[in-house]
């Protein structure tokens, strides 16, 4: 912060000015009103940005899904009533996204659990074994931490890049797998390694968040219950099993609903790696969502407002798990 | 990796108490050393990547360090010549610059004797001499001149919208986290369970509606489209509000009997005391603004208004992807975050870890 004060000589002035000006306009107020309703003068422009681009939204998203057409301003939109959620769930056999009138829908669906499943156990796993590996007496901890954690700041396009840069044909990566007697591949182009990539990228990305988290449940597992554990003769393993595990679970239960939370909404991401390609094999359920009413020809806005709502209930009740869970005093 | 060796013998020196180093040690600095190549790894081979020329980028395998054909003066020639190692008839090897080549044969001539004449040479018989050389101008032709990848207005979008928002995000969650744990007025607690429920509702779930709200204002291709709609982030509202609740309602009533109005209170006691608070949403705030990718590719359609974020993807997107000035380009869109988080490395880990938030 003490890099900021170079700008006071500048910044101090206007502000003065700005605070003297809200002031002589409050005071008045103020006098009227009296002290405690000036809560809501300071509740007020927050609650307006959230009532005009939150909460007015969400109710409006109702309606657009409600509507056909491919009209933006609601009053041009024909009322369909379920018309949209008739179309994404119109399925021969759900299980089976060829015989669905919105296959992309459902493609988009299998993709996220699928993705869901292998990037929050990747995530689970990697992160407890590196909070783990980090909460053990080591050399420069706070640098490996550090290391670790990275590749969470980096934008998701950035992340993307980096990866796609080392995966392309002509790579690094396919050069180091010739060096032990492999055979390049391709391997955003492979339905199975893009899966496999696109799920790898995106624990590689996340996982030093979580392991933060996890790393200072660890920390907070009281030192004594180990001595005491050690008394009894128990050995590493048990120590784990018998003090760790149980006591580490209530933030492993944050991070798991956390990770999927976040799984669910992936985007951005895989949608500068893969496009969601090949084909359709790395699609997920927001892409689906941005290109129905953003990114084609004909904008279904009402098709993208009934899928987002879709993901909206998912999110819904994930959410209330979480509350479920405990109300962990961690919140993001 | 000397310094991985150095940790390693450190730590056989002193462990856990003195207990001999066993191989969970080991098995823990293995996993370390694995991890951080991974993690590194990447990152620095963009970084050595994006400093290797055009003809360097399609080199494969490619080459560790960035290299480049060394080219030479020679008289006569206005131009610079590459250089190549020749093997001659002879069977002895000399160097030479290459005037031109035709079909499989090149014209060569020697650079310390130009007076010698030219050499025909068959191309199977030379190879370039090249020289480690960082080919800076990838960084600096999107700087001056790229016709689809106007970097510097990217780049100025993005530091608007980073910094307006952040400055926007920091004011009016604090004032609504004052209000929220300072004041006693009808609905507070409605307010703010209503802010807090939105916690898991991302902007993902209503594109079309916000789409909608933005375009009605006109801030369609409007950093303020881009700006207004995250402003009132329930994160920071409810960080902010649990730190302020720390702060003791006193202090409060001793400025308010000594003449203060409760816009001094707020500006003049609560902020300053908030200080911390502001600062991790401060961080975390520039973070989110820099790399948010999916609004802004919605709100912003036109080239003039584009983010650094959507400006990488569009030209990364393109049917021939120029990979020298992709790779520089995401060097630079890196680095801002980067330095931030060297400088701040410490604060940024704890604060996380405390705050549960990102």
């Amino acid at each position: 912060m003490r890099l900021l004060s170079i700008l006071d000589p500048l910044t101090r002035p206007i502000l003065l000015l700005l605070v003297t000006v809200v002031d002589r306009v409050l005071t008045p107020i103020q006098r009227r009103i009296g002290i405690d309703k000036m809560g809501y003068f300071f509740v007020l422009p927050n609650l307006l940005i959230f009532g005009i681009f939150v909460l007015f939204p969400m109710l409006l998203n109702f309606y657009y899904a409600m509507t056909g057409g491919t009209k933006l301003f609601p009053e041009d939109r024909p009322f369909i009533g379920l018309g949209n959620f008739d179309n994404l769930f119109d399925c021969g056999d759900f299980l089976s996204p060829n015989s669905c009138q919105e296959d992309l829908f459902w493609r988009g669906i299998f993709n996220t659990i699928q993705f869901v499943i292998f990037q929050v156990s990747g995530i689970v796993l990697f992160s407890l074994i590196t909070a783990l590996v980090l909460n053990r007496k080591i050399v420069a901890r706070g640098f490996f931490r550090s290391v670790f954690f990275y590749p969470v700041l980096l934008s998701p396009v950035v992340v993307a890049l980096i990866w796609k840069w080392v995966l392309q044909h002509e790579g690094v990566l396919n050069a180091i797998v010739e060096i032990f007697g492999g055979e390049s591949t391709r391997w955003l182009l492979d339905p199975n390694w893009a899966l496999f990539w696109v799920v790898f990228v995106s624990v590689w990305a996340l996982m030093g968040f979580y392991t933060l988290i996890l790393l200072a449940g660890l920390q907070s597992i009281p030192p004594e219950l180990y001595e005491a554990s050690s008394i009894d003769g128990a050995n590493n393993w048990q120590d784990f099993r018998f003090v760790t595990m149980p006591l580490l679970m209530p933030t492993m239960f944050v991070v798991l609903v956390l990770a999927l939370i976040r799984a669910v909404q992936m985007f951005d991401q895989i949608y500068v790696l893969t496009g969601g390609g090949p084909g359709t094999r790395t699609q997920l359920l927001v892409q689906y969502i941005y290109t129905t009413g953003f990114a084609s020809q004909i904008q279904l806005f009402g098709l993208s407002a009934a899928a987002s709502m879709v993901l909206g209930i998912t999110l819904l009740i994930l959410t209330l798990l979480q509350l479920r869970l405990g109300n962990q005093s961690s919140l993001a | 990796m000397a310094a991985e060796r150095m940790t390693i013998s450190q730590f056989l020196a002193n462990r856990r108490g003195r207990r001999r180093p066993d191989t969970s040690d080991l098995l823990t600095y293995l996993y370390l050393t694995i991890g951080t190549i991974l993690m590194f790894g990447p990152v620095l081979w963009l970084v050595a990547s994006s400093f290797k020329t055009q003809a360097g980028l399609v080199k494969y395998p490619p080459p560790l360090l960035p290299y480049q054909q060394v080219q030479v003066e020679v008289a006569g020639f206005d131009k610079m010549l590459p250089l190549y190692e020749v093997t001659l008839e002879d069977g002895t090897t000399q160097e030479m610059a290459q005037i031109r080549r035709v079909g499989i044969e090149a014209r060569m001539i020697d650079p310390a004797n130009p007076d010698a004449g030219e050499t025909k040479v068959n191309i199977r018989q030379r190879t370039p001499v090249e020289e480690v050389k960082l080919a800076w101008e990838n960084y600096l032709d999107p700087l001056i001149e790229l016709d689809n990848f106007d970097f510097f207005t990217y780049l100025k979008n993005s530091i608007i919208v980073t910094s307006v928002a952040t400055a926007i995000t920091l004011v009016i969650n604090s004032m609504a986290a004052f209000a929220l744990s300072k004041y006693q007025f009808k609905g507070r607690d409605a307010i703010f369970v209503l802010f807090i429920s939105t916690l898991m509702i991302p902007i993902t779930v209503i594109l079309v509606p916000v789409f909608l709200v933005i375009t009605s204002i006109g801030w369609k291709n409007n950093l303020w489209g881009v700006i207004i709609p995250g402003a009132a982030t329930p994160t920071g509202i409810f960080l902010l509000r649990q730190y302020m609740l720390t702060i003791p309602d006193e202090l409060l009533d001793a400025a308010r009997i000594d003449g203060a109005s409760e816009w001094h209170i707020y500006w003049r006691i609560i902020l300053p005391l908030a200080r911390p608070a502001l600062a991790v949403l401060a961080i975390f705030s520039v973070m989110w603004r820099w790399n948010d990718f999916l609004w802004p590719l919605i709100v912003l359609s036109q080239n003039d208004y584009f983010t650094l974020q959507v400006g990488l993807n569009a030209f990364q997107g393109e049917l021939q992807i120029q990979w020298h000035y992709v790779l520089a380009m995401t060097v630079v869109t890196l680095l801002p975050i980067t330095l931030v988080f060297a400088i701040l490395q410490r604060f940024i880990t704890t604060g996380i870890a405390t705050t549960g938030m990102k």
